[in-house]
């Protein structure tokens, strides 16, 4: 299998938490892997002046996003002796507490697998076109902005 | 020249629409495209918006027919 090839990055609505561990799951028989590390974006309830934040409902430029997922990837592949990795990110409204961003790599050892998901996370942040629409319980919103 | 337009975010928002086609003379950059799009919409920090021609982001890059040019806001994954 070419552990390469683009694959569909973006599910609608938050990642459910079975979903990470059948993940997890459909790892147990790559026994040459020994160690895995996860990222989990949680959605937080951010106050800004006296509102609450319930939700970001996500949208993107989805042909450029799957496009540079899949630079991302290219080059964490080059730079990191990966044996996999699996990348989701939400489109559409998730809501406090739900999980956006799903990032999985797996390597030989603990240091490749938690460098390399690092990697993942800072560069999908800096490069990716997913925007975020902050919405308040009141209805109004406000976009946020990566820091 | 005929440019496809594709708007995202605040700046969909600010502008009250998705996407347009544009027919335009002459020669421009994608930096003119984004002062010409942006100019009399509600954003407050244009700057911080990137232009993206082809899926690729370049405002230097001299526009040609059939383009697809998208206006990006800050991105927010994650």
């Amino acid at each position: 299998m070419d552990k390469k090839k683009p694959k569909k990055v973006f599910v609608q609505g938050a990642i459910p938490p079975e979903k990470i561990a059948q993940s997890v799951a459909n790892h147990q028989s790559k026994t040459d892997i020994g160690a895995h590390s996860i990222f989990l974006g949680q959605i937080r309830a951010d106050e800004m002046e006296g509102k609450t934040v319930t939700a970001i409902d996500y949208s993107a430029y989805e042909e450029m996003a799957e496009k540079v997922f899949h630079e991302i990837r290219e080059v964490a592949f080059a730079k990191f002796d990966i044996t996999c990795a699996h990348i989701y990110h939400s489109l559409g409204k998730v809501k406090v507490g739900e999980i956006c961003l799903f990032v999985f790599t797996s390597s030989a050892h603990r240091k490749i697998a938690i460098e390399a998901t690092n990697f993942f996370v800072e560069e999908i942040k800096a490069k990716v076109p997913v925007f975020g629409k902050e919405i308040f319980e009141d209805e109004t919103h406000q976009w946020k902005v990566n820091k | 020249m005929k440019l496809t337009i594709k708007y995202f975010g605040l700046v969909a928002e600010a502008a009250n629409k998705f996407e347009e086609v544009m027919e335009l003379n002459g020669e421009l950059t994608a930096r003119e495209l984004k002062e010409r799009c942006l100019n009399g919409l509600s954003i407050r920090d244009k700057d911080s918006v990137q232009i993206a021609v082809n899926q690729n982001l370049d405002d230097k890059i001299t526009l040609k027919d059939g383009d697809e040019v998208a206006l990006l806001p800050p991105f927010a994954g994650g």
